[in-house]
């Protein structure tokens, strides 16, 4: 019954110096199927996808395109068969228009020139099918991840032709983008394509897929039916031992009735960003900020660390009034921030993970007080060994580390030098459910020691079970504050709701 | 067999080797076509002969590259050493008369400096792009030059002064010790702080080194600064050689082949990691190129374009992906 198979791998392997990624593994996407591609962080997901669409070569194994052996030299060629691919990272070019961003490479013409009128409009009715109201002549940057996310998936989505490989599309989108998906999703499988959908979230791989493939260290673990498989097995299976939901249960931040504050900022605000907020963090406190998409939460963050300068209001650190506020500054004062775009603002991919670990620590201690080599690859392994970053050693370059594994190694940075104050933007993000759990406990832990957090995470959940408090946003304005017994999700929920009442605006994700 | 296959794969890997390799295969070249080519001679306490010519001549050529190095590594470029230059060693012996040496040579160096600090705020601070910015140095700098020389070519005979570019220490000629010394303190300066590192990750990843609490300005600042001073230095050197200052010629394209010093030394013109021992190697490969063609008797004319070839023939070599495409074609070859 091969036949079946629009896409079929068998018995891949591939190695990377010092890494074996992926050993002997088959995997086989059927016609008019959603097959979810599941696993720890490192476990091969994505190298087993960029094989087959001519990133890597696979050392041995045969791929076949409904049937007929392929050999795809180039995501290129892979896209001329037909299989269409968002990496994990998003791969567009920022400083291109949207449209010119979803048509790159196959511009509409009229006798012979860009046909840009045509362009513009097939855009629009191509974000339109995801529900997405923007001005494609805008430039790809002017927007924030998630909406440069929903770009890469429309274009993907209109090239595609039998098959759509989605790599954590879903990491960097709120729930209503995600149903969005899904609903786009669904249909182009009832039109018969076969799509594979990696994602470290259970829940959507139960609520779209029909069919979970598991890797484990870069070898197959087997192929399941969705329905006939409950949640902790898939996650045994991903883990390699039993795992309990207890893991998981009774985690919660520890409460404190006074605690000494840390950081005010009081009408702090910045015109065509963020209006003016009040906020208050105390020692040992950890803050949520929920909003959706575009609310302001990242802006907030960014005001606090001095990367946008704040325009109007106050900044206040254990007491000490900020005038103005820079990065380097922010570290001095004990602040650290993990930003949510990993790929631009987090790692420096030609660096080792050793440089990449140290280099705010370094920058707080300055050019001439050099941390020695020896004590560098210390702090390095001790991060790597704390986080169980998967690396052959820590002198591999950060770029050729999964993810996951690099959103650690961006953690970690942070983590040594020791901060008062650690801005936390989607901290976990892309990395798998075991690790999540541990980061969090982390978190907590953290917490429990003094440090003050700020987190902000697209993911209620992982907000309700950290944070001492919460802060809601909606379009760029605090509408309220939950704590104690209120911190629930639906709470949250009906509040950003609600706020859409008070504010009268209508729903939708531009701008 | 094993073994010797991965020693090689392993020394491909390593960046050095490549500009090694091209000085190797030039001097094979050599000792068939040009025999006398490696011919040496003790002569007045010195050595002499063409490889002590490459290491003299090459001298301010290595000090340029290293400072051009810095400027790659921040993915940014300097045109305008080659002027900056003619203003130092202009400078240099135009003070020579009345002022005592050291106070020449630090005003020589100052005047790098200078111009150095004007490229980096036009680059890292007014954000021009490098190549426009450094293009202004590179056309003004003449004039400046000019004026003060006067508009002729100045002359000198202070001993002292040609002992920098003419003297000889250790039987091997005084700049290549000039060379020697600025590389070692840039090297120290990069490895021994965290220059280094802060280079290498601001030219990696602007914004996510400043969001690392690095200050990309200051360090790009830092590294034109460098550079401005490296080309003092050979200013000073290459006019105390000839025992004048020429306006109009010194250095005149001496930025190009800094430029592929670096290249050839593996430092990516996209920015990030940086690599002071290639580009050691690839300015001695560029010096011996131009010694080479010159003792070959090629006609002046054409100088430029045999070493455009060579230079082609070399980037070629090392680009990796001109290396995996001949690697695939040789699998398909295999294959079929
Ligand atoms: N270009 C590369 N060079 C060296 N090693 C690599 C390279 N790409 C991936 N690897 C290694 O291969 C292994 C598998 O990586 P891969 O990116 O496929 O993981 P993944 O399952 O997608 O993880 P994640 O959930 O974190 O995205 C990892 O150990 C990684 O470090
Ligand atoms: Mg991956």
């Amino acid at each position: 019954m091969s036949t079946d198979y629009v896409l079929h791998m068998k018995g891949i392997s591939k190695s990377f110096p010092g890494v074996k990624a992926l050993s002997n593994v088959d995997f086989g996407l059927r016609k008019g199927e959603i097959h979810a591609l599941m696993g720890e962080n490192g476990a091969g997901k994505s190298t087993l996808i960029k094989t087959a669409t001519g990133v890597y070569d696979w050392d041995s194994g045969e791929v076949r395109l409904a049937g007929r052996p392929i050999a795809p030299k180039s995501p290129l060629e892979a896209q001329q068969l037909g299989i269409s691919t968002v990496y994990q990272e998003v791969n567009l070019c920022p400083n291109l228009t949207v449209a010119e961003n979803i048509f790159i490479g196959r511009h509409p013409r009229k006798r012979g020139f860009i046909h840009w009128d045509k362009m513009y409009a097939d855009s629009e009715r191509l974000l339109e099918r995801l529900d997405l109201y923007i001005d494609v002549k805008q430039p790809l940057s002017h927007y924030s991840v998630a909406i440069q996310q929903m770009v890469a998936i429309a274009r993907a989505v209109d090239i595609s032709n039998g098959i759509l490989i989605l790599d954590e599309p879903t990491s960097s989108l709120d729930a209503n983008e995600v149903k969005q998906l899904f609903k786009v999703m669904r249909k182009l499988k009832q039109e018969g394509m076969g799509i594979v959908f990696v994602t470290h979230f259970l829940d959507q791989v139960y609520e779209v897929t029909d069919r979970i493939t598991v890797l484990r260290n870069g070898t197959l673990v087997g192929e399941y039916v969705t329905s006939a498989l409950s949640k902790t097995e898939l996650v045994s299976h991903m883990i390699g031992r039993e795992w309990s939901t207890e893991e998981t249960a009774g985690m919660k931040a520890v409460e404190q009735i006074s605690r000494d504050l840390f950081l005010q900022a009081s009408t702090l605000g910045k015109r065509g960003s963020i209006y003016p907020i009040d906020l208050q963090i105390g020692k040992g406190e950890v803050l949520g900020l929920a909003g959706l998409l575009g609310s302001g939460r990242t802006e907030i963050a960014k005001l606090i660390f001095g990367i946008d300068k704040a325009d109007e209001g106050i900044l206040t650190i254990d007491g000490e009034q900020i005038s103005s506020m820079y990065p380097q500054k922010a570290i001095q004062k004990g602040l650290g921030f993990t930003p949510e775009d990993r790929k631009v603002a987090g790692i420096v991919g030609e660096l080792t993970i050793r440089e990449n670990i140290v280099l705010a620590l370094q920058a707080r201690k300055g050019l001439f007080s050099f941390i020695p080599l020896r004590k560098q690859k210390e702090i390095a392994n001790k991060y790597i060994e704390l986080l169980k970053i998967k690396t052959p050693s820590a002198e591999q370059k950060i770029e050729n580390l999964s993810g996951g594994n690099q959103q650690k190694v961006i953690l970690a940075r942070w983590l040594a030098t020791q901060p008062k104050l650690l801005i936390l933007d989607e901290p976990t993000r892309g990395i798998d459910v075991g690790s999540k759990m541990e980061i969090r406990k982390l978190i907590l832990e953290l917490a429990a020691s003094g440090i003050s957090i700020l987190i902000i995470s697209a993911e209620l959940d992982e907000i309700v079970q950290c944070c001492n408090r919460i802060i809601v946003l909606r379009d760029r304005i605090k509408i309220g504050e939950v704590s104690g017994a209120s911190m629930r999700e639906n709470v949250i929920m009906e509040m950003i709701a609600k706020g859409a009442e008070l504010y009268g605006k209508p729903g939708g994700i531009g701008a | 067999m094993a073994s010797l296959a991965g020693l090689a794969r392993n020394l491909s890997k390593q960046k050095i080797i490549w500009p090694i390799l091209a000085i190797v295969v030039l001097f094979l070249f050599n000792l068939i076509v040009i025999p006398d080519f490696f011919r040496m001679e003790w002569k007045d306490g010195h050595l002499f002969g063409n490889l002590i010519d490459i290491l003299k001549n090459g001298s301010p050529l290595i000090i340029i590259a290293i400072g051009m190095t810095l400027v790659i590594a921040k993915e940014g470029i300097d045109i305008s050493v080659g002027s900056v230059l003619a203003i130092s060693g202009a400078l240099a012996v135009f003070m020579l008369n009345g002022y005592p040496l050291w106070v020449v040579v630090l005003a020589g160096i100052g005047a790098g400096l200078l111009c150095g600090l004007w490229n980096g705020m036009l680059v890292a601070i007014l954000g021009i792009q490098p190549m426009v910015a450094t293009l202004i140095l590179l056309t003004i700098g003449r004039g400046i030059a000019q004026l003060i020389t006067g508009g002729q070519v100045l002359t000198t005979s202070n001993k002292a002064f040609q002992f920098i570019g003419k003297g000889h220490l250790l039987g091997l000629p005084f700049p290549l010790f000039l060379a020697m010394g600025v590389f070692l303190i840039v090297y120290l300066f990069k490895t021994r702080t965290a220059f280094g590192l802060f280079l290498e990750a601001a030219g990696g990843n602007k914004t996510a080194s400043s969001y690392a609490g690095i200050r990309p300005k200051v360090i790009f600042m830092t590294a034109y600064t460098i550079t401005g001073i490296c080309a003092g230095i050979a200013g000073i050197i290459i006019s105390s050689n000839i025992a004048s200052a020429d306006a109009n010629n010194a250095g005149l394209w001496i930025e190009l082949d800094a430029i592929l010093a670096v290249v050839i030394g593996g430092t990516s013109m996209r920015g990030g990691r940086f690599y002071l021992g290639g580009t050691i190697f690839g300015a001695l490969f560029i010096q011996s190129l131009t010694t080479t063609i010159y003792s070959l008797g090629v006609e002046p004319s054409s100088i430029l374009l045999v070493k455009a070839v060579v230079v082609i023939i070399v980037c070629l070599i090392q680009s990796d992906l001109f290396r995996q495409s001949f690697k695939l074609a040789k699998k398909k070859v295999a294959a079929s």
